[in-house]
C-alpha cells in the first residue's frame, strides 16, 4: 500500500517528457519528508529507466547475461542508482557477477606499477615526455609572452642572480667569441659587435623559474631568429644546442628559437649584460622557464640530433626538456 | 521423503538482493582518481617547498614549513614528473566521470543543487552530532551530494590554475579571470586544501557505512542496499 505514491510518479511521464519528469520529482523530496518511514526508497535514477538510453547501455553492459528474466520481476520493479533493476539472486550468481565486476576494474592495478622501483623511472620519464610532446603542439609560434610598462620591471638589484656552479666563470670578455657550428651556411666564430650589428630589440619581460617565483626584467639584444639567418642556419633544423663557458649547457627546439622574443641578449636594464647574469651573451626567452635561459654563451650549435642524453644541464638531472611557458 | 523436500525447500529460498550502483566506468574513474588526487597532493607539496610563499618574487619570508617526510618525490625535478605524470590520470579519470555522468543523467543523484541546500545541516548534524537522521529518498543525502559536488568543483579548479601555472604564456586568456598568473598559484593551493578537508570525511564515512558499500565501489553491485528497506 505505500508502494504506491512513489510508482505513480513513475508512471506519470509521457516517454519523451521524462527530463522535466525528474526534475519535478526533485523537487518533491520535500513533501514526502512527510509520508510514513515505511515508503520505499528509489533511486532516483530509476525514473529514467523509459529512456532507451539508459536500457541500450545496460543491455552492452551485460551483453552475457540477459538482465531480466531470472527470477519472476517483482510486484513493483525497483532500481539502483546506476538504473539497473534491483535483483533477487542466489549466493553462487551473486558471486560471479561480482567476480565480473570486479575484472572489469582489474586495470587499475596498472598503477601499481608506479611503486615498483625498476619501473617507476621509465614510467615518470614517459609520463614527463608525454607532457613535453603536447607542451611542444599547444606552444603558438606567434603567440607572444606579455610585455610589461617600465614601472612593472623589478629593481635591478632585485633581479636574483642565479647559477648552478660558479657565479662568475672569468669570461675573457675582450677576446670572447661565439662559436657557431652544424648546420650554417657560415660557421666559425662571432665577435659581440657582429651579433651588436643587428637589429636590437628591448622588451620587458617576465623570468619564471621553475622553483615558482618570478620576476620581470628589462632585456635587450638581437633576435635569435636574426641572427640565425645572419648566419644561413638551417631553420627547418629541430634543436638549437648551446654550450656555456662555466660548462653549463642546453637545447632548445627551433620554433622556440625562432619566436620573435627569443633574444641572444647582451643587456640588461640598458647596459651591458654584468658578470653575474651571463656576460657577454645569455639566451632570453619569454617563452621558457630559467633554466633553460643559458648564460655566458660559448658555443651554439644547429643540429637535427641531440648530442647525449636531453642535452641539458638541468634535464639530465631529471627537469622536463621543453620548459616551456 | 521429508528430509528431501527439507533440502530444496531450504536451498531455494535462498536469495540476496543486490544493486547495481556503480557502473564499471564510474568505478575505474574512482580509483584512477583516488591514487591520482594522492600523488598530486603529495608531489604538489614537495613543489611548494621549492618555494613556500605566495609572493610575486623571491620569498620574503615561508609562508609554510611542510615536512618533506609527507610529500612524494624527494626533490623538486622528482616532484615535478609525478606531478606532470599522474596530472594525466587526474584530469582524464574526472572527465571520463564527468562526461559518464552526463550521458547517463545520472548526474541528477549526485549534482548538488541549491535546493538540497537545507537538507546539508540536518545531515551534518546528524553525522557530527548524533542528531536524528533526517529521511532521505533518494540515492545519495543532500551532504554526500555537497561532498561529491565539491569535488568534481575542486578538481575543475586544480586543472585550470594548474594549466596557468604550467603554460601561462599560451593560455594567459586563463590567467585574467583568476587574478593574474599570481592568483593561480593560490587559488590551485586552496583547491588543494579542498581536497584533503574531503579525504578524511570521506574515508570516515566508508569505514561507519561497513564493508557492503565499499564493496559496491569495487564490483558495483551492494548487497541489501538500505535504500530498499
Amino acid at each position: 500500500m505505500s508502494d504506491e505514491p512513489q510508482p505513480a510518479s513513475d508512471e506519470q511521464p509521457e516517454p519523451k517528457a521524462a527530463e522535466g519528469d525528474s526534475s519535478q520529482n526533485a523537487t518533491e523530496p520535500p513533501v514526502q519528508e512527510e509520508a510514513p518511514p515505511a515508503v520505499p526508497r528509489f533511486g532516483p535514477a530509476g525514473d529514467e529507466q523509459p529512456e532507451p538510453k539508459a536500457a541500450e547501455s545496460d543491455s552492452s553492459q551485460n551483453a552475457t547475461q540477459p538482465p531480466v528474466q531470472e527470477e519472476p520481476p517483482p510486484a513493483v520493479p525497483r532500481f539502483g542508482p546506476a538504473s539497473e533493476p534491483v535483483r533477487e539472486v542466489t549466493p553462487g550468481e551473486r558471486r560471479r557477477m561480482n567476480r565480473r565486476e570486479l575484472l572489469k576494474v582489474a586495470p587499475v592495478v596498472v598503477l601499481g606499477a608506479f611503486a615498483i622501483p625498476k619501473l617507476r623511472d621509465p614510467l615518470l620519464m614517459r609520463g614527463l615526455e608525454f607532457s613535453d610532446w603536447a607542451a611542444g603542439a599547444l606552444f603558438g609560434r606567434h603567440r607572444r609572452a606579455q610585455t610589461f610598462s617600465d614601472s612593472e620591471v623589478a629593481p635591478f638589484e632585485r633581479f636574483p642572480y642565479n647559477y648552478y656552479d660558479v657565479a662568475d666563470p672569468d669570461v675573457d670578455l675582450e677576446r670572447w667569441t661565439l662559436t657557431v657550428e652544424g648546420l650554417v651556411q657560415r660557421p666559425g666564430e662571432y665577435k659581440l659587435e657582429q651579433i651588436q650589428a643587428l637589429p636590437k630589440v628591448v622588451q620587458n619581460t617576465r623570468h619564471v623559474c621553475v622553483e615558482g617565483w618570478d620576476v620581470i626584467g628589462n632585456f635587450g639584444g638581437t633576435r635569435a631568429s636574426d641572427f640565425l639567418r645572419a648566419i644561413g642556419a638551417d631553420l627547418t633544423a629541430r634543436y638549437l644546442e648551446l654550450e656555456c663557458v662555466d660548462d653549463y649547457y642546453e637545447s632548445i627546439d627551433m620554433a622556440t628559437v625562432l619566436h620573435p622574443q627569443t633574444l641572444f641578449c647582451y643587456e640588461m636594464y640598458g647596459k651591458p649584460l654584468d658578470r653575474g647574469h651571463g656576460a657577454p651573451l645569455r639566451l632570453q626567452m619569454p617563452t621558457k622557464l630559467g633554466y633553460k635561459q643559458a648564460k655566458y654563451l660559448d658555443t651554439i650549435r644547429v643540429t637535427n640530433v641531440l648530442k647525449g642524453g636531453k642535452h641539458g644541464y638541468w634535464e639530465d638531472q631529471g627537469y622536463d626538456w621543453f620548459g616551456g611557458l | 521423503m521429508a528430509a528431501t523436500a527439507n533440502v530444496t525447500e531450504s536451498k531455494a529460498p535462498e536469495l540476496i538482493t543486490v544493486a547495481y550502483e556503480h557502473p564499471w566506468l564510474v568505478r575505474i574513474a574512482h580509483w584512477l582518481s583516488a591514487v591520482a588526487v594522492f600523488v598530486m597532493i603529495t608531489s604538489g607539496l614537495r613543489i611548494f617547498i621549492a618555494f613556500p610563499s605566495f609572493g610575486p618574487k623571491l620569498p620574503e619570508k615561508d609562508f609554510i614549513d611542510i615536512p618533506k617526510a609527507i610529500t612524494l618525490g624527494g626533490w623538486l625535478g622528482g616532484a615535478l614528473q609525478w606531478h606532470f605524470t599522474f596530472m594525466w590520470i587526474f584530469v582524464g579519470s574526472g572527465v571520463v566521470y564527468v562526461i559518464y555522468q552526463v550521458v547517463t543523467g545520472h548526474w541528477r543523484q549526485v549534482l548538488f543543487m541549491p535546493r538540497d541546500i537545507k537538507g546539508v545541516w540536518p545531515m551534518a548534524r546528524h553525522y557530527f552530532f548524533f542528531g536524528k537522521k533526517p529521511p532521505v529518498d533518494a540515492a545519495y543525502n543532500p551532504l554526500q551530494k555537497l561532498a561529491y559536488t565539491s569535488t568534481i568543483f575542486f578538481g575543475v579548479v586544480s586543472m585550470l590554475t594548474g594549466i596557468v601555472m604550467y603554460k601561462p604564456v599560451q593560455f594567459w586568456w586563463l590567467a585574467w579571470p583568476m587574478g593574474g598568473f599570481h592568483y593561480a598559484r593560490i587559488w590551485h593551493f586552496l583547491a588543494m586544501c579542498g581536497f584533503v578537508a574531503f579525504i578524511p570525511g570521506h574515508l570516515i564515512m566508508v569505514a561507519l557505512h561497513g564493508w557492503k558499500n565499499f564493496y559496491s565501489m569495487i564490483t558495483g553491485w551492494k548487497r541489501d542496499p538500505e535504500y530498499l528497506e
